[in-house]
């Protein structure tokens, strides 16, 4: 890593994904050296599972296994008693001269982009998708300096194109969204267990008594409800590509693998340390057993959009395969709930 | 998903990065790694292009037969929709619609065309001059 293209104070993290990664980064920015990836992700109730009712994200379901973008920041500093100063603005300019002021006060700052217009990511990477965070910690020769979670060295940006990514279009478009922790108080073992065991319960809730069908645990039943249905609905071929979207946001950089189960079995482990409670470690084998079954469902659905699987029976088993992971993660869900935490 | 199970198959993430996944260790612990990919993956990413690709070129000839407008074919191969370019042009999604027609795009004013071809990342002249 080059470490001297880096501030004094401001250290880059790799993560798996963005947000947690912006979240980490600043905290332990902020003096809180304790901050991890999947404490962070616990701490925001990252887990989720959603199929988006009537809309479609590139030609595909709009499927997300996990919460909505920028919750986790929110919650994470909340639940620690962090104040957070967010902004969006209406015009570039603005946008550029408040970041620019930061810049100077030597404040990194995290930043909401989309990836289109974003540079340095490879071309195949660059769909419309505007809920990606960065970090600005600096200026070098008239470019930005980027920490940005998910690569394993920092980089750069023009200022250019900066301000296009900042002002990307579409779904979820940022806006200019900055936002950073602004005041931290000191942070007791007290706090880090309560916001824990609330970050769980939050997480329970959201999975177990969400209301509808298409999100929680439910959700998942109603995808694999779905999934039966694509190939007479929508041809082979359309349906093929539908499964490829799945895999995709259940597998592609920023998930940390099995969509997010296996970042969620890792808190549970932390969770077990800091709460000295091994039934947290013991559920947490729940969730890596969940994420071993979506990564076996995606390797399924990889026999279909490769052309190997084509019968209808080939789906209904990819079907099957869904409802087994959703009892999974119901029955580990419900241990945590009949767990009682911080009651 | 155990540490010496960890794909390391290579893809588009090649010269950009490797990927932290969360794996367990040899004493059942969870430890990050890093990754290089994963054929199942990359295999979805190849068949989404494939099939942008496919539109692209479909549009191409729409463009070509006269059934639809240079608007349309730039939307496709910038992998826009209406949303997106709505949101890129300030132009309703409705009157987009409308200047997927070749009959109203002749029409359209500079200002228009000015406004799709900064969302195209083109010269007006290439959006007007698009033959297919």
């Amino acid at each position: 890593m080059n470490i001297d293209s880096q501030t004094d104070e401001f250290r880059h993290v790799q993560t798996a994904h963005c947000e947690n990664g912006v979240t980490t980064a600043l905290l332990r920015y902020h003096g809180l050296d304790f901050m991890t990836e999947p404490l962070a992700f616990g701490m925001g109730s990252g887990l989720f599972y959603i199929q988006i009712p009537f809309l479609t994200v590139n030609n595909g379901p709009a499927i997300s296994f996990r919460t909505m973008p920028g919750a986790i920041f929110k919650r994470t500093c909340k639940s620690l008693g962090v104040e957070v100063t967010r902004k969006r603005f209406s015009s570039p300019a603005a946008a550029e001269a408040f970041l620019d002021q930061k810049v100077k006060e030597g404040v990194p700052v995290g930043c909401q982009v989309g990836v289109f217009h974003l540079t340095y990511f490879p071309k195949e990477y660059r769909f419309h998708f505007n809920a990606h965070n960065l970090i600005v910690f600096g200026e070098q020769e008239g470019r930005y300096q980027i920490s940005d979670p998910v690569m394993e060295d920092v980089t750069s940006l023009s200022r250019e194109d900066l301000s296009r990514v900042r002002f990307a279009q579409g779904p979820l478009a940022p806006k200019g969204h900055i936002y950073f922790p602004e005041k931290i108080k000191p942070i007791t073992d007290e706090m880090i267990r309560k916001g824990i065991t609330a970050g769980i319960r939050r997480n329970v809730r959201d999975m177990l008594s969400i209301p509808g069908n298409f999100a929680g645990v439910n959700g998942i039943r109603h995808t694999s409800n779905h999934v039966r249905k694509w190939r007479d609905k929508l041809g082979l071929r359309r349906a093929s590509l539908y499964l490829g979207q799945i895999v995709r946001m259940q597998e592609e950089i920023g998930t940390g693998g099995g969509g997010f189960r296996f970042l969620y079995g890792a808190f549970l482990e932390e969770a077990a340390a800091y709460l000295q409670d091994d039934r947290l470690a013991n559920i947490s084998e729940d969730f890596t057993k969940a994420g071993d079954m979506w990564r076996a469902s995606a390797i399924k659905m990889a026999g279909v959009y490769k052309g190997r699987l084509t019968e209808q029976k080939d789906f209904e088993e990819i079907a099957d395969m869904m409802l087994d992971i959703r009892l999974v993660e119901k029955e580990a869900f419900q241990k945590l709930s009949s767990l009682k935490l911080g009651k | 998903m155990k540490k010496e199970d960890l794909p390391q198959d290579p893809g588009a993430l090649d010269q950009f990065t490797r990927e932290v996944c969360y794996v367990k260790n040899g004493d059942g612990k969870y430890e990050t790694a890093l990754s290089k990919g994963w054929e199942v993956k990359k295999q979805a990413l190849d068949s989404a292009w494939e099939e942008v690709n496919e539109r692209v070129e479909n549009a191409r000839k729409a463009v070509a037969n006269g059934e639809k407008s240079p608007v349309y074919y730039f939307m496709e191969l910038r992998l826009m929709d209406l949303p997106v370019l709505s949101g890129y042009t300030g132009i309703f999604p409705f009157f987009i619609k409308r200047h997927f027609k070749p009959s109203v795009f002749k029409s359209l004013s500079e200002r228009k065309l000015e406004k799709y071809a900064r969302a195209f990342d083109i010269t007006v002249s290439e959006l007007r001059n698009f033959k297919g």
